[in-house]
């Protein structure tokens, strides 16, 4: 049985829908993270699963026992807020004791829990020290071990490292994914950042307008996204307008209106005539200066428009024949200084036919 | 322009970087500003003030007002040595310190509330409310005590310890309601959210986090309350037997009445060395007490 679960979650708002009869299964362990864009109806859910809001319709199984009518002080689950939410009269002793406290445990042992909690996120010499007189960092880790000190079930943080620079930012996500490994609590995640959810999750569900678009490890929903939104929301890539020529189960051939014909692989028994987008992510481009080196049936001809030099990596604007600008993204793998197509140039693109995800509309 | 020590870059940047010259505009500027206050206190705070603590060791004069000063002999702790060895000097202070502390108290219990409402009320309708608040000071306050006078007769409590008490807790009010909303307006709702999401009741959720951060409002407000209570004569007077005098009273009847200035100058300057040592007393334990809510409020 899975941990938590949703069952057509309804939220209104006046004329609002919020959220959207939303089902999820969450199992116990995962790190599960609602990503979109704000206004999607992520934070919305993760209130509903806290107790401070309810659903209209469904509802909120947590070890297979309806959460309805159960406030959020008797919900064996704590919250991570984006503010930290930590309270400023007390030391950071003090706050993580808080929730023990409630409890009521044993003072000596609401003593070690939090000496315990506080080491576990590198604070231990913070214990005395108020809120105002830590970082944003180190308030970040008060909080957690605030959440996780009395062990829940499971743990929602709303956008924690939203306030956080970014440098700080990719660090802490480095300490959660090592935090949920070693405590082994179900974290469930809202963030609107793509690279976040990508890096932390074990699975992912990407919402769109209070629906799930797509619920998926990080890796299919790369490589593998369901549509439009959820192929343009995660990470960088180029839609291509295209309509279905012909299709078997080893060959997928498309015309691209003003581009030519593309090959591609689909799976799914498509028609002829059926419209979609031709999803294909930058590293998947090849970019060569001669059309003898581009060998690959998904051939066309363009011209470098812009370039945008990384570092470890160049993006590349490729304005093809007709008018249409395509993105490249170049690893600069060989050693010494790295060798860039530059602006004006002329240039060859192609792709593998298994590189591009027809997408249907 | 990177070359600072260039005449020119210092010349068209003068007004960006702080010169010797704008520096001591800076100066000028601050005394500018600061000079009407700061005499103005002098001339009218300092000043008498220093005046009331001479007249405490002169001698009163024949028909009132001070005796004429001939030489320092001439100064004594005459008006001192009465008040200390009458105990009914001691009686009347320890009542209206009495008087003063159930006021702050009652205030408090009926501002609470009030003002919790108002910071949990809509945005739009919280200047309402407030403006309800300070609507009594628009009109005179003796005229609102004569009209408890007119509540409090047919009721056959006039002239008691409680009308007293009734017309000092009605004309502070405002004053602990408005610093208690103040605070309570800024206290971000997320704590409490977060103190309900740890495990946290109503109640629990009250005094482990609302009553704490809203210390210093309850603070300010029982200063405000507190000490003008303590040297508050009209209400007393009007409302009040004639068991219910207060320090106020004695002073106002000294310097009135009986014309005994330095008696009176004496009473003034024990009753301010009094709430200077409790003000001193009271900000020594909040500074201990209110480590981190700063932050807050």
């Amino acid at each position: 049985m899975a941990l938590l679960e949703l069952k057509n979650l309804t939220r209104r708002f006046g004329a609002l829908e919020a959220v959207k009869d939303v089902s999820l299964s969450i199992e116990a362990g995962e790190f599960f993270t609602l990503l979109g864009p704000s206004g999607c109806g992520k934070t919305t859910i993760l209130r509903m699963i806290a107790g401070f809001d309810a659903p209209d319709e469904g509802e909120i199984l947590l070890d297979g026992v309806s959460l309805a009518g159960v406030p959020p002080e008797r919900r064996p689950l704590h919250t991570v807020f984006q503010s930290y939410a930590l309270f400023p009269h007390m030391t950071v002793a003090g706050n993580v004791a808080f929730p023990l406290e409630m409890m009521k445990r044993p003072r000596e042992e609401i003593r070690r829990r939090v000496a315990e909690a506080l080491e576990l996120v590198h604070l231990s010499d913070k214990a005395a020290s108020f809120p105002h007189e830590l970082s944003g960092g180190q308030k970040q880790r008060v909080a957690l071990a605030r959440g996780l000190v009395n062990k829940p079930r499971l743990l929602l943080l709303d956008e924690p490292l939203g306030a956080l620079d970014a440098k700080l930012r990719v660090e802490m996500q480095s300490e959660l994914i090592a935090l949920q490994r070693e405590v082994g609590i179900t974290f469930v995640f809202v963030t609107h950042s793509q690279q976040e959810a990508l890096a932390l999750s074990h699975r992912i569900a990407v919402m769109r307008d209070g629906r799930i678009e797509q619920c998926d490890e990080p890796d299919k929903l790369y490589t593998q996204p369901a549509n439009r939104f959820v192929a343009d929301f995660i990470g960088k890539i180029n839609l291509i307008d295209v309509e279905v020529i012909a299709a078997s189960k080893l060959r997928l051939n498309l015309k691209a209106p003003g581009l030519g014909e593309i090959e591609a692989v689909d799976a799914r028994p498509l028609r002829p005539g059926e419209r979609g987008v031709l999803a294909l992510r930058p590293e998947l481009i090849r970019v060569h200066g001669h059309k003898e080196s581009a060998d690959l049936k998904n051939r066309f001809a363009g011209r470098i428009k812009g370039l945008l030099y990384l570092g470890d990596v160049t993006h590349y604007q490729i304005e093809l024949a007709d008018g249409r600008v395509i993105a490249a993204l170049l690893p600069n793998a060989a050693p010494g200084r790295a060798k860039f197509h530059e602006v004006g140039d002329p240039v060859w693109i192609c792709w593998r036919h298994d590189a591009g995800v027809f997408l249907r509309d | 322009m990177t070359n600072a020590a260039s005449p020119a870059s210092a010349h068209s940047q003068s007004a960006k970087r702080p010169t010797l010259w704008s520096a001591g505009k800076a100066f000028q500027a601050k005394w500018l500003v600061t000079l009407p206050p700061t005499l103005f206190l002098l001339a009218f705070f300092l000043a008498p003030a220093l005046i009331v603590v001479g007249a405490s060791f002169r001698e009163p004069g024949e028909f009132g007002g001070l005796a004429p000063l001939e030489n320092l002999a001439g100064l004594s702790l005459e008006a001192y040595r009465f008040l200390l060895g009458d105990v009914i000097y001691l009686e009347i202070f320890a009542r209206s310190f009495l008087v003063a502390a159930a006021t702050t108290l009652i205030c408090i219990v009926l501002a609470y509330p009030l003002a919790w409402l108002i910071a949990k009320s809509p945005a739009k309708r919280r200047d309402l409310l407030v403006l309800l608040v300070i609507l009594p000071f628009a009109s005179n306050f003796l005229v609102r005590i004569y009209a408890w006078i007119m509540i409090l007769g047919p009721a056959n409590l006039l002239y008691t310890p409680v009308a007293v008490i009734v017309g000092m807790v009605y004309v502070h009010l405002p004053f602990m309601i408005l610093p208690l909303y103040t605070n309570l307006e800024k206290h971000d709702p997320a704590l409490l959210e977060a103190a309900q999401d740890l495990g946290a009741s109503a109640w629990t959720r009250f005094w482990r986090i609302t009553i704490p951060l809203s210390l210093p409002g309850l603070f300010s407000g029982a200063v405000l309350v507190f000490i003008p209570v303590l040297g508050m004569f009209a209400v007393p007077e009007l409302l009040g037997g004639t068991g219910d005098l207060l320090i106020g009273n004695l002073i106002k009847e000294q310097f009135l009445d009986n014309r005994d200035w330095p008696l009176g100058a004496a009473l003034s300057i024990i009753l301010t060395l009094l709430v200077l040592a409790l003000a001193g007393l009271a900000a020594w334990a909040a500074r201990r007490g209110f480590a981190g809510t700063e932050a807050v409020s």
